[in-house]
C-alpha cells in the first residue's frame, strides 16, 4: 500500500463512512417505497436463517455446557453450587448468546455478503443490474438487510435456550445437580431487563452484520484480489463493531433497567 | 422481435430528427489520469456507430457514460434528447428501460438461469409469465441459443455467455442498443456469427447502435453486409455497396482521431489513421 498523507487519509476515511451512512440509509429507506424484492427477502432469510442454524445451535450449545462447568467448579468452593442456573442463565442471555451469535454469524454471512457482492461487482454484474433498471441497493442490500435482523433476533433465541439446555445437561450428568431446580433457578434469575437487553443486541448486531458486509461487497475494486480483501476486511470490521456496540448497548440498557 | 413495450414511456421524443446520442465536450479523469478529453459526436436514429482504437483508449468508459452508469467531470451528454448528465439515478432507470447493453465480459447473473438472464427486464416490468417465457425463446431464438434455456451462466462458453448477453439486451425492444465488444477474444466463426447478429438487428429492427470492436473485419463486414429476410441470411450489398447507415468513430488516448462514414475512413489521409487501419 503506497503512504498516504494524514490529510488525505483522514479524507479517504471520512469519505467512506460518509458512503457507508448512505448505503444503510438507502437500505433501511427502500422497504418503505416500490418495488420490493420480497422473494429476495425469503430467499435470504432462508439462506442466513435456516443456513446458520448448526452452527448457532453446536457453539451456543457448547457454550452453555462449558459455562456451566466452569461456574460450577468456582461456585463449589463457595458451597453454592446451586447457583450454577442462575449464571449459565444470566450470561447465556445478556451476555454470550447474542455476542457469540452475531460473531459466527457475521463470520459465515458478513463474508458471504461481501464475497458475493464484491464477485459481482468486479465482474460488472452490478452495473449490468443498473443498466436494466434496478436499484443494486433496492435488489442486494435491503432484502440483506432486514432478512438478517430479522433472522438473528430468532437465532439469538435458539442459542439462549440450546445454551441453558447444554448447561443443565452437563450441570447434571458431570456435577451431579438436580435438574429441576437448575431450571427454576435459571428460570428465576431472568428478569424482563435481561431478556430485553439481550434481544435489543441481535438487533444492532444483524444491522452491522448486513451493512457492513454488502459496504465492502459493493465497494469492491482490483478483480478477484479485491474481492479476498473485501471478506477478510467485512469480517473484521462487522465483528469489531458488533463488540463495540454490545458493550454501549450494555451500558444503556444498564441504565434504563438498573442491572 | 416481440412488439414495442409501453414500459420504455420513459419522456417521449416526438422530434424524430432529433439525435439519439449527443456528446458535447465530455472529460473524464479517473484518479487525476484523464480518460477521455474533449468528446463530442452525434449519433442519428437508426445509426450504427463503430467504435474503433487501440487497448485502454476509453471506449469502455465512453459506453458507459453513454448509459448514465458513470457520471463525466464536464461537458453534457444527451440521449433521446435528455440531459443525463447530473440526471438522478432513480430517473436515469427509466430512461435505461429504452438502452439495451451488452457489456465487455458480459455480466450475466450468475445465481439466475439463461431464461431467467434474459427475462429479467421483462420480470422487473411483471410483464406475465407466459408473454415474458414466449419472448425469452424468441429473444434466445435469435442467437440461435433456445437449448440453453435452463442453463446457467457458468456453464457456458465465451461466445454462448456473450450471446445470451445480446438476447438480455434486445429482448425488451430497446430504442439503443450498446454493444460493448461483442466479438473481443472469440474466434473468428464466432464472432462473425455475433456480428451478424448485429447486421440482423439492425437491419430488422432499424434500431440505433453503438458497438465498440477491436477488430476491423468485423467493422468492414457491418459496412458491407445486409440481411435479407427472404434467405434469412447475411449476404454482401449488391455491387460492393456500403450501408450508409454505418459509421464509424475511432478514439486513441481520449481523443476523438476520426468521426465520419466508411468512405471517409479508408480515404482518410491521417498518417496514424493510416497506420492502425493497415
Ligand atoms: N473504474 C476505473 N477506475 C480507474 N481507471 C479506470 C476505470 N475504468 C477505466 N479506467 C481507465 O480508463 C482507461 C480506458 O479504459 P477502457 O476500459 O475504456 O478502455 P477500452 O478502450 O475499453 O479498452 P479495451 O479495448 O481493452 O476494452 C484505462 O486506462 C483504464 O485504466
Ligand atoms: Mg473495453
Amino acid at each position: 500500500m503506497p503512504l498516504v498523507s494524514p490529510e488525505v487519509f483522514a479524507k479517504q476515511k471520512l469519505a467512506a463512512i460518509q458512503e457507508y451512512s448512505i448505503l444503510s440509509w438507502h437500505a433501511i429507506a427502500n422497504l418503505f417505497s416500490l418495488p420490493r424484492y420480497w422473494a429476495d427477502i425469503y430467499t435470504q432469510m432462508d439462506s442466513i436463517g435456516v443456513g446458520s442454524m448448526p452452527i448457532v445451535v453446536l457453539t451456543g450449545f457448547f457454550t452453555g455446557c462449558v459455562l456451566a462447568l466452569q461456574s460450577a467448579t468456582s461456585l463449589q468452593e463457595f458451597g453454592s453450587v446451586s447457583l450454577t442456573g442462575n449464571l449459565v442463565a444470566l450470561s447465556m442471555v445478556k451476555e454470550l448468546g447474542p455476542v457469540l451469535t452475531g460473531l459466527m454469524v457475521s463470520g459465515r454471512n458478513a463474508s458471504g455478503m461481501a464475497s458475493e457482492l464484491g464477485s459481482m461487482k468486479v465482474t460488472e454484474q452490478i452495473d449490468a443490474m443498473r443498466a436494466l433498471g434496478t436499484d443494486p441497493i433496492r435488489k442486494l442490500v435491503t432484502p440483506r438487510l432486514y432478512a438478517t435482523v430479522f433472522m438473528l433476533f430468532f437465532l439469538t433465541i435458539v442459542a439462549d435456550a440450546v445454551g441453558i439446555a447444554g448447561g443443565a445437561l452437563v450441570s447434571v450428568t458431570l456435577m451431579g445437580l438436580n435438574a429441576s431446580s437448575y431450571f427454576n433457578n435459571s428460570y428465576r434469575a431472568l428478569v424482563y431487563g435481561d431478556i430485553a437487553q439481550g434481544l435489543t443486541k441481535p438487533l444492532f448486531s444483524g444491522f452491522i452484520i448486513a451493512t457492513v458486509g454488502c459496504y465492502f461487497g459493493i465497494t469492491t475494486t482490483g478483480g478477484t484480489q479485491g474481492v479476498g480483501k473485501s471478506t477478510t476486511q467485512a469480517v473484521v470490521v462487522s465483528s469489531v463493531f458488533i463488540i463495540i456496540v454490545d458493550f454501549i448497548v450494555s451500558r444503556a440498557m444498564i441504565g434504563i433497567f438498573g442491572r | 422481435m416481440p412488439e414495442k413495450t409501453s414500459s420504455s414511456a420513459a419522456s417521449q421524443d416526438t422530434d424524430s430528427s432529433e439525435p439519439v446520442v449527443v456528446f458535447d465536450d465530455v472529460s473524464i479523469k479517473f484518479d487525476l489520469k484523464p480518460v477521455l478529453q474533449d468528446i463530442s459526436f452525434t449519433v442519428r436514429r437508426g445509426e450504427t456507430r463503430i467504435i474503433l482504437g487501440p487497448a485502454g483508449g476509453g471506449k469502455s468508459v465512453l459506453m458507459k457514460l453513454a448509459n448514465g452508469l458513470i457520471q463525466p467531470d464536464s461537458g453534457r451528454i444527451r440521449i433521446f434528447g435528455n440531459d443525463i448528465t447530473e440526471m438522478p439515478e432513480r430517473d436515469l432507470f427509466k430512461l435505461r428501460a429504452r438502452i439495451g447493453m451488452v457489456f465487455q465480459e458480459s455480466a450475466l447473473f450468475d445465481s439466475l438461469s439463461v431464461e431467467d438472464n434474459v427475462a429479467y427486464r421483462l420480470h422487473e416490468d411483471h410483464v406475465p409469465e407466459a408473454e415474458a417465457h414466449e419472448r425469452v425463446i424468441e429473444a434466445l431464438r435469435f442467437v440461435e441459443l433456445e437449448n440453453t434455456i435452463s442453463k446457467f451462466p457458468p456453464e457456458l462458453s465465451g461466445g454462448m455467455r456473450r450471446r445470451v448477453s445480446i438476447a438480455r439486451a434486445i429482448v425488451s425492444n430497446p430504442d439503443l442498443i450498446l454493444y460493448d465488444s461483442p466479438t473481443g477474444g472469440l474466434d473468428p466463426i464466432t464472432s462473425t456469427t455475433i456480428v451478424e447478429l448485429v447486421i440482423k438487428q439492425r437491419d430488422v429492427s432499424h434500431t440505433t447502435a453503438l458497438m465498440i470492436t477491436h477488430r476491423l473485419q468485423d467493422a468492414f463486414l457491418l459496412a458491407r453486409n445486409r440481411f435479407n429476410p427472404e434467405t434469412g441470411k447475411v449476404e454482401p450489398l449488391p455491387d460492393g455497396s456500403i450501408d450508409d447507415s454505418t459509421k464509424f468513430l475511432v478514439l486513441n488516448e481520449g481523443r476523438i482521431v476520426f468521426d465520419g462514414t466508411t468512405e471517409e475512413l479508408v480515404h482518410s489521409d491521417d498518417p496514424w489513421l493510416k497506420d492502425y487501419l493497415s
